[in-house]
Formats: C-alpha cells, sequence, structure tokens
C-alpha cells in the first residue's frame, strides 16, 4: 500500500545530475530567444499597475525591444543562480545568512565609488562598484563567522549585528556621497531597490557570467554541499571540512547577491535567494529537482518581474520580482505535489475513504461471522438477508452522513448491496474484499497483544488506526510472527471480545 | 476458541480490575498515546503512581522516557487520553508539581546566576508581574544550602561543573515546594558526590511526603535508588515495586527484541496522516 | 559647527529611539530572535503605505496603528507559514518579510505622486527633519517624534521592569515557564507587539536600520560584558544613549575627518555605526568573553603545558642511562615538543624566572625545584597510561598523545585515584618506571 517508503534511499546516478544543469542551461537560452509563450503562461493580477498600451505590450512580449531582450536575460541568470544557492543555504538552515550579506554589501559600494570619484574615473562603473561590494559582502560573511563561532552570541545576533552596522555605514556613506559634487550619485541607491530598467548591455552580460560561474561552481560541488547540507559531522569525518565547505557556499552567495542588487537591489536579493528554493521544497523531496525547480521559479520570477517592470515602468522591479515570487511561493505551499497543502488534505481525504470503507466492509463481516450457524457456511438465510441498517448505523462512531457515503462508494464498487427492509449484505467481491480487511485487522490485534503487550481492551482502536496503512510487508511480517497461533486459516478470530455500543452483552468473539 | 482468545479474555479480565483509579493517586495516567508528528512514541499508557515513593522510568534509547514526562506536563500534545494529577487535570495542579529537565536542554551562556536560576521555581508562588523579594531569594538560598551549593549562588551558570548545575536545578526544584516531583535523568553526567548528594536529597523528599518519579538508565543501580520502576519501550512493560518488577525476563522484555513492527507502523501512520 | 536647539532634539530623539529598541533588544537576544526584530522592521512597510494613503498624514494613529497590525502580523505569518508548510522558521520569516517589503515599496512609488513619503525616509529615516514638526506641550515646543518615543519608551520600560522575572524565566527555559503557568507563546507574542510598535514609533524619527541596529547590537554587546540579566539591560541602555549621542556628533564631524568638510550625513546611519564600533570593543576587549581576553586565556595556556612539556623532556633526559652526554639546547626543545621558537623562548625565561630550570652555556639544566614538578608530570603521564590500556584496552602504542594531554589537568587526588584503579603499579606499558609521589 505504501510502495513509496523506499524512494528517498534510492540513488541518482551522477549523470543524471549533469544533465539537470544542462537542461537548466539549454531552458535558459530557449526561454530566452523566443520568449513569448513564457510571459503568457502566467498572468499576474496586479491591479495597480496602469494598463500598457496596446503597442507597448507587443513589444514587450514579443522581446522587440534590444534593450528588453538584455535586461531580460540578465535577470533570468540571475534567478536560476539565486535558486540554485538558494537552496543549499535553505537546506544547511542559513536561509537568512544572504539577508545580512545583502545588506553588508552596500558600504562597499559608497566605498568604490568614493575612490573611483577621487582617482578621477567615474564613480559608477559597474564593476568597481560590484567590486567593492564583494569585499564589503565577503567581510560581513567573515565577522558573522567570526563572531558566531569566537563568541558566546548566537548565529541570530551576529546576523543582526553586521546586517545593521555595515548598512547603517553604507546609509552614512551614501549620505556624503549625495552632498558631492559629482553627477549621477544618486543612481547608487538603486542598489538599495534595484534598477532593473537601467540595465546595460554589459550589466547583463556580468551578470551573465557571474552567474554562469555560479552554476558551474554549484554543479562541481553539489556532491560536497548536500553532504555538508545533510550531516555536518558526517561530513567532517570525510575529509570534507564543513567549514571550508560553507566558505565557499557563502563565496557563492555573495556573488549571487552582489550580482543581484543591480536587478533587485540588496534588501530584495534576499527574497530571490529564500523564496525560490523554499517554493521548491512544496514540489519534491529529492536534491536535484528541489534545485532544479528552485531556479525554475527564480528564473520564471526574474522574467516576469523584468517584463511587469518594462511595460509600467514607473514600479521597481525588484519588488515586482520579489512579488511574484511570492505570488508562485504561495501557488507552491497550496498546491505543491509533494508537501503542499492540497496535495496532503487530498492523501488526507483518501486515507479517510479507505478508511471508511474497511470500518464497513468488517462491521458486515462481523456480523455475518456472528450469525452465522457454527459449521454452516455464510449462506444461511439471516446472513443473506443481510444486516440492518440501524444495527450498522450503531456499529461505528460514524455519523449518518459519514456511513451514507461510504455505503455509496462501497455499492459503486459492487461490494455491497441493500437488499429490502434496509438490510445491507455484502457481495462476492464484498467478501473477498471483507476478509481480507478483517483478516489484516485480527492479525494486528494479535501482535499487539502478544508482541506489543497493550491490554486487549485497548487493541480495538490502536489496530483500527494502524490497519489501514499496513503495507504488504507488513503483513507478511505479522502472518509470520503469528503463523503459529492459527495455522491455515483466512481470517483468525477476533481476540477479543467484540463489542457493539448497541448490545453491550454481545456475544463472544470468534467461532 | 483458539488458545490467543483465552488467554487475552484473561489478560484483558486482569487487566480490567487494575484500570480502577485510585482517586487521588499523585499521578494517574488513562490510556495515553503520544505522538511525534503523528508517529505514535507512546502507546496507550496506562499508570497510577503510588504515593510516596521514589519511582524510576527505566527503558532504552527511544523508548520515550523524557516525552511521558513531557506529555504529563501538557509541552508535548497527547493525541488521546487523560492525565491527572492528584485527581485533577495538570493545568490546576501546577502548583503540586515541580520539574527538574534534562541539562542539555538549556542556553547556559545565559546571564543569570545559580541563585537566579534557583529563585524561578518560586515564580509560580509569587504571580504575574510581582517582583521578586528578599523572602523568596532567602527561601532559594536555603533550597542551595540543602544541595550544598550555598557558595556558589552569585556564580554564573556555565561556570559550574555539570554535577554542580544538576544540584542547581534540584535546587530550582525544592524551591518551588511541590508534592510530585518530575525529574529526567538527574544522574546523567554527575560526579559521585552529587549523585550521593542527589539521592540524600530525593530520600529527603520522600521522608517529607513527597512522591518523585526520575527517569533513569544505570540499571544497576536501580534497585538501590528507587522503590518503584516503570519499565517502558514504547508501552509500559511493567510497573510495580522494584523487587517484583526488576526481574530479568522483564528486563529482557523491555530492552531485548525492538518492536520493529511497532516502529513501522507508527511510520506509516505518519506518512497516511502527515499534511 | 554651529550647535542649534534642533541639535539637541535630533540627540534626544535618538535616544529616546535607541534605548526603546535596546530594552526590547536584550530579550530578543536571548530567545535567539534577533532577526525578528530585523524582519518585524522590513515588514510594517505595507502598515505604514496603506495607512499613510488613507490618511496621508505622517503621524496619525492611523499609520501607527497599519504599522503595528502588520508587524504582529509577520510574526503570525511567520509562525504559519513554519507551521502549515512545514518550513524551518528562519526560511519562514525571510519569505514573510520580504514580500510584505516588496508589497509596501509597491504601494510606495505607486503612491508617491499623491503623498510625501519615499521608501527612502522609511528606511534611514529622516531623523534631521523630525524636531521640525512640533507641538505645543506645557508652552514649550516640542516635536511630535519625541512626544511619540518617549511614549513608547515609557511603555517599553514598564514592560521590562513589571514583566522581568517573565521575560527572564520564558528566554531562559520556556518549558519550565510554561509548566510554572508562565506560557510562553503569551510572552512571545507580547514582545513581538512591542517590537513592531516600536519600530513603527522609531520609523518616523530614524527609520528601519536604525531600528534593527538599535534592538541588537546593544544588547549583543552587553551580553559579552556581563553575567547578569539586570546589568546587561542596563549596559545595554548606556550603550544606546552613547550611540545616539556620538552618532549625532560624528554625523556632523565625521565626514570632516575622512576629507569632506562642511558636510554632514545621515544621523541614523552614523548611529549604527558607532554602535558597531562599540560593539568591536567590546568583541575584542571584553574582560571574560572577549576575543583579547580569549586568545590570551588560550595562549597562556599553551605556555603554561609547554612548560611542563620541557621539564619533561628534561626529566626524560636525566632518566636516560648515558644522561651526561646529552646536552638540551633550545633548538632541541622545540624539536622534540613541536613548537614555535618564539614560544620555546618565552616558556624557557618563565622557568628560569621561576628556578626551575638553569643555563649552561647554551644548554639547559633541569634544577631541584623542577625535577620535583617534572617527576609529578611524568608520574600521571605514566600512571594515566596503564589506566588507559587497563581500563579503555587501548594498543600501547597509542596512548602516548593521549596521556600527554591528560598529565597536565591531573591533581594528586586524581593521582592517588589512578594508583587505586591500575592496582599501584610501578611501571608503565612500555616498561619505563613511574616516580614516586611528591611528599
Amino acid at each position: 500500500m505504501n510502495p513509496g517508503h523506499n524512494k528517498h534511499t534510492r540513488r541518482r546516478p551522477a549523470g543524471v545530475r549533469r544533465l539537470y544543469t544542462a537542461a537548466l542551461i539549454l531552458l535558459g537560452l530557449t526561454l530566452a530567444l523566443p520568449g513569448a509563450e513564457a510571459v503568457e503562461t502566467r498572468s499576474i493580477t496586479d491591479t495597480t499597475v496602469a494598463l500598457p498600451t496596446v503597442e507597448k505590450l507587443v513589444r514587450v512580449l514579443s522581446f522587440d525591444d534590444y534593450n528588453l531582450r538584455v535586461v531580460a536575460l540578465g535577470s533570468m541568470m540571475l534567478g536560476i543562480a539565486a535558486g540554485i544557492v538558494g537552496s543549499f543555504m535553505l537546506l544547511r538552515r542559513r536561509a537568512l545568512m544572504g539577508d545580512a550579506i545583502s545588506h553588508a554589501t552596500l558600504p562597499g559600494i559608497g566605498v568604490a565609488f568614493l575612490v573611483m570619484t577621487s582617482y578621477g574615473g567615474s564613480g559608477k562603473f559597474l564593476p568597481g562598484l560590484l567590486t567593492g561590494a564583494l569585499v564589503f559582502g565577503m567581510i560581513g560573511m567573515g565577522l558573522v563567522l567570526l563572531i558566531r563561532t569566537q563568541t558566546r552570541l548566537k548565529e541570530d545576533a551576529a546576523l543582526g549585528i553586521v546586517l545593521s552596522v555595515f548598512f547603517g555605514l553604507g546609509v552614512a556613506l551614501l549620505g556624503i556621497i549625495q552632498q558631492l559634487n559629482v553627477g549621477h550619485a544618486a543612481g547608487l541607491e538603486s542598489f538599495i531597490y534595484g534598477k532593473t530598467a537601467s540595465m546595460l548591455a554589459s550589466d547583463a552580460w556580468l551578470i551573465g557570467a557571474a552567474a554562469l560561474v555560479v552554476i558551474f561552481l554549484a554543479t562541481i560541488f553539489f556532491k560536497e554541499f548536500s553532504l555538508v547540507c545533510f550531516d555536518q559531522d558526517y561530513s567532517n569525518a570525510q575529509g570534507r571540512p564543513s567549514v571550508k565547505l560553507d566558505i565557499i557556499m557563502m563565496s557563492l552567495v555573495v556573488v549571487v547577491t552582489v550580482i543581484g542588487l543591480q536587478a533587485v537591489g540588496l534588501i530584495l536579493m534576499i527574497a530571490l535567494l529564500i523564496i525560490p528554493a523554499a517554493a521548491a521544497r512544496f514540489w519534491t523531496y529529492k536534491l536535484g529537482r528541489l534545485i532544479l525547480i528552485a531556479a525554475l521559479i527564480g528564473e520564471v520570477s526574474c522574467l516576469l518581474g523584468a517584463c511587469i517592470s518594462a511595460l509600467a515602468p514607473r514600479i521597481p522591479a525588484g519588488a515586482v520580482i520579489v512579488v511574484v515570487a511570492t505570488g508562485l511561493f504561495i501557488i507552491s505551499m497550496i498546491f505543491g505535489s509533494a508537501r503542499g497543502v492540497v496535495h496532503g488534505t487530498a492523501r488526507h481525504r483518501r486515507v479517510r475513504r479507505t478508511v471508511e470503507r474497511q470500518h464497513l466492509l468488517r462491521a458486515l463481516f462481523e456480523w455475518n461471522e456472528e450469525h452465522a450457524v457454527p459449521g454452516k457456511p455464510a449462506t444461511d438465510a439471516v446472513v443473506r438477508s443481510g444486516m440492518p441498517l440501524g444495527e450498522l448505523m450503531q456499529e461505528q462512531s460514524w455519523t449518518h452522513g459519514v456511513l451514507r457515503r461510504a455505503m455509496r462508494r462501497a455499492r459503486r464498487d459492487d461490494l455491497i448491496r441493500t437488499g429490502g427492509g434496509g438490510r445491507v449484505q455484502l457481495t462476492i467481491e464484498g467478501l473477498a474484499a471483507a476478509e481480507r480487511v478483517v483478516r489484516n485487522h485480527r492479525l494486528w490485534e494479535t501482535y499487539l497483544i502478544t508482541h506489543a503487550d497493550i491490554a486487549p481492551i485497548h487493541v480495538d482502536s490502536n489496530a483500527d488506526q494502524i490497519e489501514h496503512v499496513l503495507g504488504h510487508a507488513m503483513v507478511a511480517e505479522l502472518e509470520r510472527l503469528s503463523a503459529s497461533e492459527f495455522p491455515g486459516r483466512v481470517v483468525p478470530p477476533s481476540p477479543h471480545v467484540i463489542t457493539r455500543t448497541a448490545r453491550p452483552a454481545a456475544t463472544g468473539g470468534g467461532t | 476458541m483458539a488458545i490467543t482468545g483465552i488467554l487475552s479474555r484473561e489478560r484483558a479480565e486482569d487487566r480490567t480490575l487494575g484500570t480502577e483509579h485510585p482517586e487521588n493517586a499523585p499521578l494517574s495516567i488513562d490510556d495515553m498515546t503520544v505522538a511525534y508528528h503523528h508517529k505514535p512514541v507512546l502507546w496507550d499508557i496506562e499508570y497510577d503512581a503510588p504515593e510516596k515513593k521514589l519511582i524510576g522510568i527505566i527503558g532504552p534509547n527511544g523508548a520515550g522516557k523524557s516525552t511521558l514526562i513531557k506529555s504529563v506536563l501538557d509541552l508535548v500534545p497527547r493525541a488521546s487520553g487523560r492525565v491527572l494529577i492528584y485527581g485533577h487535570p495538570y493545568a490546576q495542579q501546577r502548583h503540586l508539581v515541580g520539574y527538574v529537565p534534562q541539562r542539555e536542554s538549556v542556553d547556559w551562556d545565559f546571564p543569570v546566576t545559580a541563585l537566579d536560576v534557583v529563585t524561578m521555581g518560586r515564580y509560580a508562588k509569587i504571580g504575574w508581574c510581582r517582583p521578586v523579594t528578599r523572602t523568596h531569594r532567602e527561601a532559594a538560598r536555603n533550597a542551595m544550602d540543602r544541595v550544598g551549593m550555598a557558595d556558589y549562588a552569585s556564580r554564573q551558570i556555565s561556570q559550574l561543573s555539570g554535577g554542580q548545575q544538576q544540584r542547581i536545578f534540584l535546587a530550582r526544584a525544592l524551591v518551588q515546594d511541590a508534592q510530585l516531583y518530575f525529574m529526567d535523568e538527574p544522574f546523567s553526567g554527575v560526579d559521585a558526590a552529587t549523585e550521593k548528594a542527589i539521592i540524600t536529597l530525593l530520600q529527603d523528599l520522600l521522608a517529607n511526603g513527597k512522591t518523585v518519579l526520575c527517569v533513569h538508565h544505570d540499571l544497576q543501580t536501580v534497585p538501590e535508588y528507587f522503590d518503584e520502576v516503570v519499565l517502558l519501550n514504547m508501552r509500559i512493560v511493567a510497573a510495580g515495586p522494584t523487587r517484583d518488577v526488576f526481574t530479568p525476563e522483564m528486563l529482557q522484555k523491555t530492552y531485548g527484541g525492538k518492536l520493529t513492527l511497532l516502529d513501522e507502523a507508527g511510520h506509516a501512520l505518519a506518512r497516511a496522516r502527515r499534511r | 559647527m554651529d550647535w542649534t536647539v534642533l541639535d539637541t532634539w535630533i540627540i534626544v530623539s535618538g535616544i529616546l529611539a535607541a534605548v526603546s529598541c535596546a530594552l526590547l533588544g536584550n530579550f530578543l537576544i536571548l530567545r535567539k530572535m534577533s532577526m525578528m526584530g530585523d524582519a518585524i522592521s522590513h515588514a510594517v512597510l505595507p502598515g505604514l503605505a496603506v495607512a499613510f494613503l488613507i490618511t496621508g498624514s505622517r503621524a496619525s494613529m492611523t499609520m501607527f496603528l497599519g504599522a503595528a497590525i502588520v508587524g504582529v502580523l509577520t510574526a503570525v505569518f511567520t509562525q504559519w507559514i513554519s507551521h502549515f508548510g512545514q518550513v524551518e522558521e528562519s526560511a519562514s520569516m525571510g519569505v514573510v518579510f520580504t514580500s510584505l517589503f516588496a508589497i509596501g515599496l509597491i504601494i510606495i512609488v505607486r503612491g508617491a505622486n499623491a503623498v510625501d513619503l519615499d521608501p527612502g525616509c522609511v528606511l534611514y529615516g529622516a531623523i534631521e527633519l523630525a524636531p521640525l514638526n512640533t507641538v505645543q506641550l506645557g508652552g514649550a515646543e516640542i516635536p511630535r517624534s519625541a512626544l511619540a518615543l518617549g511614549a513608547v519608551l515609557l511603555i517599553n520600560t514598564l514592560f521590562v521592569v513589571f514583566f522581568f522575572k517573565e521575560l527572564r524565566i520564558s528566554a531562559f527555559d520556556p518549558e519550565l515557564a510554561t509548566t510554572l503557568g508562565f506560557s510562553a507563546r503569551l510572552m512571545h507574542y507580547m514582545l513581538m507587539t512591542l517590537v513592531a510598535v516600536t519600530t513603527v514609533a522609531c520609523f518616523e524619527s530614524v527609520g528601519s536600520i536604525l531600528v534593527i541596529a538599535m534592538l541588537i547590537v546593544p544588547g549583543a554587546a552587553a551580553h559579552l560584558l556581563t553575567d547578569r540579566l539586570i546589568t546587561m539591560v542596563l549596559i545595554s541602555v548606556a550603550i544606546a544613549v552613547v550611540c545616539a549621542v556620538g552618532g549625532h556628533l560624528l554625523a556632523i564631524t565625521g565626514p570632516g575627518w575622512i576629507g569632506f568638510s562642511d558636510m554632514s550625513t545621515n544621523t541614523a546611519g552614523m548611529m549604527a555605526v558607532v554602535a558597531g564600533a562599540l560593539f568591536t570593543l567590546a568583541l575584542f576587549g571584553a574582560p571574560r568573553y572577549g576575543l583579547v581576553s580569549r586568545w590570551l586565556h588560550l595562549w597562556t595556556l599553551r605556555i603554561s603545558i609547554l612548560r611542563e612539556d620541557i621539564l619533561g623532556v628534561l626529566y626524560r633526559v636525566e632518566e636516560h642511562p648515558d644522561a651526561s652526554n646529552v646536552e638540551v639546547s633550545s633548538v632541541l626543545l622545540g624539536n622534540a615538543i613541536g613548537a614555535g621558537a618564539l614560544d620555546i623562548r618565552v616558556a624557557v625565561c618563565q622557568l628560569l624566572r621561576g628556578g626551575q630550570l638553569k643555563r649552561q652555556g647554551t644548554h639547559f639544566r633541569i634544577t631541584g625545584s623542577g625535577r620535583e614538578k617534572a617527576r609529578g608530570l611524568v608520574r600521571a603521564h605514566r600512571l594515566w597510561e596503564n589506566y588507559l590500556v587497563e581500563h579503555l584496552h587501548l594498543a600501547a602504542d597509542h596512548i602516548h598523545p593521549t596521556a600527554e594531554q591528560l598529565e597536565h589537568i591531573t591533581d594528586t587526588a586524581m593521582q592517588d585515584q589512578l594508583v587505586q584503579d591500575t592496582r599501584q603499579p610501578d611501571r608503565d606499558p612500555h616498561g619505563r618506571d613511574i616516580p614516586p609521589a611528591l611528599d
């Protein structure tokens, strides 16, 4: 009944992993070139957007605009890289590390600007600014590690300290820069909120290249990263020191954060690191797929966000990207095929229906058993006439609705028949099914009494809970354990008194 | 009728006689099942603690010993069943119950002194929003004196040795002035002197009419320390006076042969119910 | 620099805001929930924005309420997502606050035409402008923001004073708190509500970074400096005050120091910087938990072990049958023990000064008192070796390193215990004599 039990232990060949990566990159490229259908697949119901003109809509959707093509490609690459790196961070339980690191980059931008202008260059030279951001991001990361490992302060405080102090420093530096008589200084603020639309082709290539490097490194270290995420101590024991791997992993986070500054801004960069990965967890239990899905969600969010902000330029692209990602997160949380809420509810309902059907069958079977004359087959007249509905109703603590529903389904599957006078009887198939159900139930009861020392007065309710989830292997094991107790019997006798709420003076169980 | 039927009926009768709960047992657990993430870890616990006894809860790792205590104290939700402390639900009887948690669960860097920690035992008596007064601190000092820790009152807790930390926790339970004590592995990782101090203290409590339930894992010392034992492995294997229950056969039953099938069924149940 | 009444009010608002935050921050840190402060202070943006769009005013009660509600919702949503979606708590916090922040940003940018509120002022505040908006109170002109912050400070102080006991126990041991009848969950939500309220009050004047910085940094620094909770709270308050005063002074004068004279910068940012500087000071200089004292402690420990190792080596050399021919120089010692030359020199100097070693040319000899000490060490070492072989069944060729570490922490009582447990041996597993106990 539960064959999926072993699915976590199955190994995935290394080739498949590489295939994933290749598919990922290909996917990115194919989406970038025709582009249009990707946009049409989902619509964002953002009512605050002023309706764009048809002409503009067409231009955006067909990626006619060279600039938009560049921007879309750049932010897509960012989304993929952030999804991949974010997945590892999430599994490493360091989701908020990106928060601290992205805030820590701001003073780097300020310092780089000041240094570049004081040497007479253009303060807004992007590679220069990003280098500054990278350096400060690394420093911030180092400080978090230092505080966490060397003092009594815990991780959360370390993150908070680095985040707030560095950001404060950055803001103070920007305050100075704004008062300088240098052109375009104000543009630096776009690093806080992001300004996708102003991305130049060269910027996009830079982002794309950096993202490719991140993806490449993440692929190389896939094995090590997954090990350290899953079991740090084991990783250390295997000669894969977790500290070194952590540093590599977080350096990737710094790089992704820095390249994302331009697109979504430093505050919302954290969202791109967390949300796609968290959303992807609702779809799968497998690491490889988790990363693939996270990358996909990151990519779609960035692409859609960039397009929407191109349609309505007065909306900050970073915020739109994050809102799209949040939308995907909510969709994933509700509809996710692995851990989604609906999926869980549906499975829950399936289990409940099985339970109801089994209760129905068992009640009918036990009634038959009770009314059959010893020695005669169950074709006796009383039995053939079926169990009165009133007695059936009192059998379990089910409501009218539940019983009616269970009976309707069982009737549909030809397991029961309703005879005259409100009597219910099992069909031939129903009898076979009921035998299986009762057999499992009683095997389990016997096990609980003889092996688990549970009082017979309680086994019924326990067996009730469990019998519905018994797998084939478990039934076999049960049979092995209780083989000596009732050899050769299809349906073992009930190991306890079958009590009926309606008739407390019940006849004895079994034959 | 098959043999199982006869056997079970007999057992059922035995048990039915036993399920009459005494009116005012310090602790009476009725048909309690506890599940973590829908996976049952304790099945059908049925237990009445005798009054004024030192009771050891014994069982292998993962048997659910700590869980038993935590579920009684409402720290872990029960899937089913009922727990009464001196005849009433725990929520009404908090003042009668003292709890010594496992030492591992504490943030030792927390800025509190040993005296502060012991004083926490009085908080329930002090009540919401009222400050800690001199009398409460005096009571705490007395308790520290009883466990031989009076000289360490102003030490920060991380500067105490493992045994000293354990004694501080005991002192905290003492100032609670409860009737029924739950202690989670009070003897784990302590030095010989502390072990002796703890056992003297427990005897002391007993002499004053208290009841103490102790999770314990050192089988050697069980007969020496406890009047009563509860043998636990996902269900209660046996409970009663140490000399009757603490037998090789019962231990074999508790420790030997893990109930793999029960465990597996629990997993299957969890999978089916998880949402 | 011209000091005006404005500057005074800026500093007063700064102090009020910083102290309000620092008071609560202590408990956030101790509950390991510092990032909740960060999350809430980012997430209240949409609450502020919506309330602002509705009322069109920056100092309204609606705005205050809106943001406070969103702040508490952040805590609730975080709980929900981590419960229903089985997402790790910090990740669900990240999802919630970034999403709310993004939504807030969109609302603000879309509505910015109509109203005068820009994300920048939410983020890094406008403490410099705060004193301009004043109200008359008892004949004096008092900035509205200072009034609001004063009220919040009062609430927070009362909260911490009256619930000190409850805050302490629910942070230290939530389970015990719950068993004693102080619901840890209730305390959690009370704290979160106050954090949200404080955040909102501070936004108006000092912006969100300052809120985060003042929530976390003073408390964290204080945690490094003391072992008493009351002291920690008081120190954090003091640090907050210093940050406020220092931050504003630095904002006025700081740019001049790095070559931008006649300029001033953002006070809130500089307050965070000052907080960072104070934290760094505590991080390195804290008496017990600072890095310097830690390193110093480790270093002295290393040297003292080295001293004992040197004595041990010399003792073993003397023990050797042809001891008179062997001459031990400091280079030889370094090689034998595997320590750096500097460390060896320091250790040797200390030994010479202590009279346990004497110099003969370039070589060293052990003196009487040194020999006594060395004997104890070698005795402990060899007793341990016996013990390890006998009780832990370790192979004789594997025990030396372990015994090497254990010998330094073995006092005479432990030696006696070892002798008892190993049935009074006179030789170690390698067949060497165990020196007799000291008198």
